[in-house]
C-alpha cells in the first residue's frame, strides 16, 4: 500500500531524514519510534502531501507522491502533530467542512459517525476553542477518520488523552488497522508494542531497525532473561544454578536477586525453581524480563555525546 | 471549484462573525457618510447640483485603505495558526484555496458595496430631476472592479506572510505603489515611459473612465486581468511554499 523509496527532505543545510526505505501493507499497523528530531513529523508531512521530498519517491495505493498529489490525498487521513483546528467553529461545523472539501455525499451521517467514534457526542455542537487538550485531539482524529481513508497517517495520536481515553483510540486504531493501512508515530514504547504489527525506529533521519515488535526484543537481546528472587543470600546458589542447561551469564542485582540469561531454545524456569528450593532457599520470585523497548529504544538511537554528558552529570553528582 | 466555492462561504462566514469586519464596515459607512454630507452642504451653498461622484470617488479611496485590514488574515492566519497543513493535505488544489478565500472576502466587500447604495438613493431625494443613472453605474461598477482587485493583491500577500501585521502592510504599500505609480510622470516625462506607468496605474483606469461615465472593455479588461494575475502568484506562493 505504501511503498517508500529513497525518500530525503533537506530542510536548506539540515538533512531532516535521509534516503528512508519502507513498505507497509493493507491490514498493517506500522509504527513510527524515534528521539525528538529524528524525522518522524518530516516523513509523515511528505506521505501526507503536505510537502514534496526533496529526493526520493513513495508510492501510496499505487499513485505516486508528487504527480498524483490530489489523488493521495483523496485516499488518506491525516493527524498533524499539533492538531490544528479553527477554534471559531464548532465541531460539527468543522468536520462538515472538512467532509465538504472531501466531496463526500452523505457528509452530515458520516460526520456524526466520526463524532460518536471519537466519543465527542455531547460537545459536538459546542466550539472547537472551548475544548480541553485532549477534546482537541480527538476531534482532530475524527477529521482524520472521517472519510474512511484507505490509509490513515497518525502523528502521536494518543499525547494529551487519559487512560480511559487511550483505551478506547487504541482499540479505535487497531479496528481501522484490521482492514487499512495506518501509519502512527508515538514515544511511548509500550503503545507501539500493543498495537503495531511492525515498528520502526529513525534516528537522526535514518531507519535503524524496522522489524515486529516481539522478534525486535529477540533479535537484539538474544537470549532471555529471567529475574529470580529467593529469601537469604544468593551467593551460595550461584554455582548450582550455573550448572543447569542453556545458562549463559549470571547477574547478581542486591542480596537476594539474580538475573539470569538463558539461550532463548530452552526454558529454565522450571529447573532454576527446582535448584533454588533443593537447595533450601524460599522462592520470592521468579519471572521472564525481557529487555524492554525502552532499552532497546535507547540502544539503538543513543548518542555518544548524550552518553558522555550524562556520564558527566552522574559523575558530579557523585563529587558532590 | 466545488471546493472555492465550500472555501468561499466558510470565509464569508468569518466575516460574517468577527468584529473587525464590523468595525472596519462601520468606519467606512461613518466616514462616507460624514464626507458625502459635507459635499451636499457645499454644493447646496455653491448652488450647484452634488452628482454621485461626491460618493463613488471617496469611496474607492476608503476601500483602498481599508481593503488590507480584511484580507490579512485570510492566508497568513491559516499559516500561522497551522490549519494550513489540514487543507494543504486534504484533497483541494492550491488555485481554490487561494480563489476561494479571494471569492468569500469579496462576497463579504459586495455587501458593503450594496450598504453604500443608501447615499445614491439619499441623495436622488435631492437633485432634480434624480441623479444620473448612467454615472452611477459606471462608477459602481468601476468600484466593484477595483475591489476585486484590491481584494485578489491582499490575499496574494497574505500568502506570503505568516504574520497578518506583515501582510496588512506590505498589502496597503502595493496597492499605494500601483495606484500613484503614474503620478510622477504626470508631472514631469513624456513619451513611451509615461504610457506604460499610466498604463500600469491603477487609479487611471479609474478616474479617467468609470468616475466619468466610461465604461471601456480595455479598462474591464486591464482590472480582471490584475485580478486574475494576484491570484495566480498567490496560487504559486502557496506552492512555492510547500517545498521550503
Ligand atoms: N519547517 C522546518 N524548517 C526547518 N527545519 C525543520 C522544519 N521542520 C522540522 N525541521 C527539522 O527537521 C528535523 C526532523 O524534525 P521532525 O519534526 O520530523 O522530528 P520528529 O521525529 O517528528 O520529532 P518529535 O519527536 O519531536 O516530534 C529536526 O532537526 C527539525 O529541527
Ligand atoms: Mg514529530
Amino acid at each position: 500500500m505504501i511503498e517508500v523509496t529513497g525518500l530525503t527532505k533537506d530542510y536548506g543545510p539540515r538533512r531532516a531524514i535521509d534516503r528512508l526505505n519502507f513498505n507497509a501493507h493493507k491490514g498493517e499497523i506500522l509504527g513510527f519510534l524515534g528521539p525528538n528530531g529524528a524525522g518522524k513529523t518530516t516523513t509523515m508531512r511528505i506521505l501526507a502531501g503536505y510537502m514534496p521530498p526533496t529526493s526520493g519517491t513513495a508510492q501510496i495505493g499505487g499513485f505516486d507522491l508528487i504527480k498524483n498529489s490530489i489523488d493521495i490525498r483523496r485516499m488518506t487521513g491525516y493527524l498533524p502533530e499539533t492538531v490544528p483546528l479553527y477554534n471559531d467553529m464548532t465541531v460539527f461545523d468543522y468536520l462538515k467542512y472538512m467532509a465538504d472539501l472531501r466531496h463526500m455525499k452523505n457528509g452530515d451521517d458520516q460526520v456524526e459517525e466520526a463524532i460518536l467514534k471519537v466519543d465527542m457526542k455531547d460537545r459536538a455542537h459546542g466550539y472547537i476553542g472551548n475544548l480541553s487538550k485532549g477534546m482537541r485531539q480527538r476531534v482532530g482524529l475524527a477529521q482524520a477518520i472521517l472519510h474512511n481513508p484507505e490509509v490513515l497517517i497518525l502523528d502521536e495520536p494518543t499525547i494529551g488523552l487519559d487512560p480511559g481515553q487511550i483505551i478506547e483510540v487504541r482499540k479505535l486504531i487497531r479496528d481501522i488497522g484490521k482492514t487499512k493501512t495506518i501509519l502512527l508515530s508515538t514515544h511511548i514504547l509500550s503503545e507501539a508494542q500493543q498495537i503495531c504489527n511492525r515498528v520502526l525506529i529513525i534516528n537522526k533521519g535514518r531507519i535503524v531497525v524496522e522489524d515486529e515488535p516481539e522478534k525486535l526484543q529477540m533479535r537484539i537481546s538474544g537470549s532471555h532473561n529471567i529475574l529470580l528472587r529467593v529469601s537469604g543470600s544468593v551467593d551460595a546458589l550461584i554455582p548450582f544454578i550455573n550448572k543447569l542447561k542453556g545458562i549463559t551469564e549470571i547477574n547478581k542485582h542486591g542480596d537476594n536477586t539474580l538475573e539470569i540469561k538463558v539461550s532463548p531454545s530452552v526454558d529454565a524456569r522450571p529447573e532454576i525453581a527446582r535448584a533454588a528450593i533443593k537447595n533450601g532457599f524460599d522462592l520470592l520470585e521468579l519471572r521472564a524480563s525481557n529487555i524492554s523497548l525502552e532499552e532497546i529504544f535507547l540502544q539503538l538511537t543513543h548518542d555518544d555525546s548524550m552518553l558522555a554528558s550524562a556520564d558527566r552529570v552522574n559523575n558530579a553528582v557523585e563529587e558532590e | 471549484m466545488k471546493n472555492t466555492w465550500t472555501i468561499a462561504k466558510r470565509e464569508f462566514n468569518l466575516f460574517i462573525i468577527s468584529p473587525i469586519a464590523y468595525v472596519v464596515a462601520f468606519m467606512l459607512m461613518l466616514i462616507l457618510g460624514i464626507i458625502f454630507f459635507a459635499n451636499m452642504l457645499i454644493a447646496f451653498v455653491n448652488t450647484y447640483d452634488p452628482t454621485v461622484q461626491f460618493i463613488i470617488a471617496p469611496l474607492v479611496t476608503l476601500f483602498l485603505f481599508s481593503t488590507p485590514a480584511l484580507t490579512m488574515r485570510t492566508i497568513a492566519e491559516e499559516h500561522r495558526s497551522g490549519t494550513l497543513e489540514t487543507l494543504l493535505t486534504a484533497p483541494v488544489r492550491d488555485w481554490e484555496l487561494i480563489t476561494g478565500k479571494w471569492l468569500g472576502s469579496f462576497m463579504f466587500y459586495l455587501v458593503v458595496i450594496a450598504l453604500t447604495w443608501v447615499f445614491p438613493i439619499i441623495l436622488n431625494f435631492f437633485v432634480d430631476p434624480g441623479i444620473d443613472q448612467g454615472l452611477l453605474v459606471s462608477g459602481y461598477l468601476g468600484v466593484t472592479l477595483l475591489v476585486g482587485v484590491f481584494v485578489a493583491i491582499g490575499v496574494m500577500t497574505s500568502s506570503i506572510f505568516n504574520n497578518q501585521i506583515a501582510a496588512f502592510f506590505a498589502t496597503l504599500g502595493i496597492l499605494l505603489v500601483f495606484w500613484m505609480i503614474a503620478y510622477p510622470t504626470q508631472i514631469a516625462a513624456s513619451g513611451g515611459g509615461r504610457s506604460i506607468l499610466s498604463y500600469l496605474d491603477l487609479s487611471q483606469h479609474f478616474y479617467n473612465s468609470f468616475l466619468i461615465g466610461i465604461v471601456a472593455v480595455k479598462d474591464i479588461v486591464y482590472y480582471l486581468s490584475v485580478t486574475v494575475l494576484a491570484l495566480f502568484l498567490g496560487t504559486a506562493t502557496i506552492e512555492a511554499r510547500r517545498w521550503r
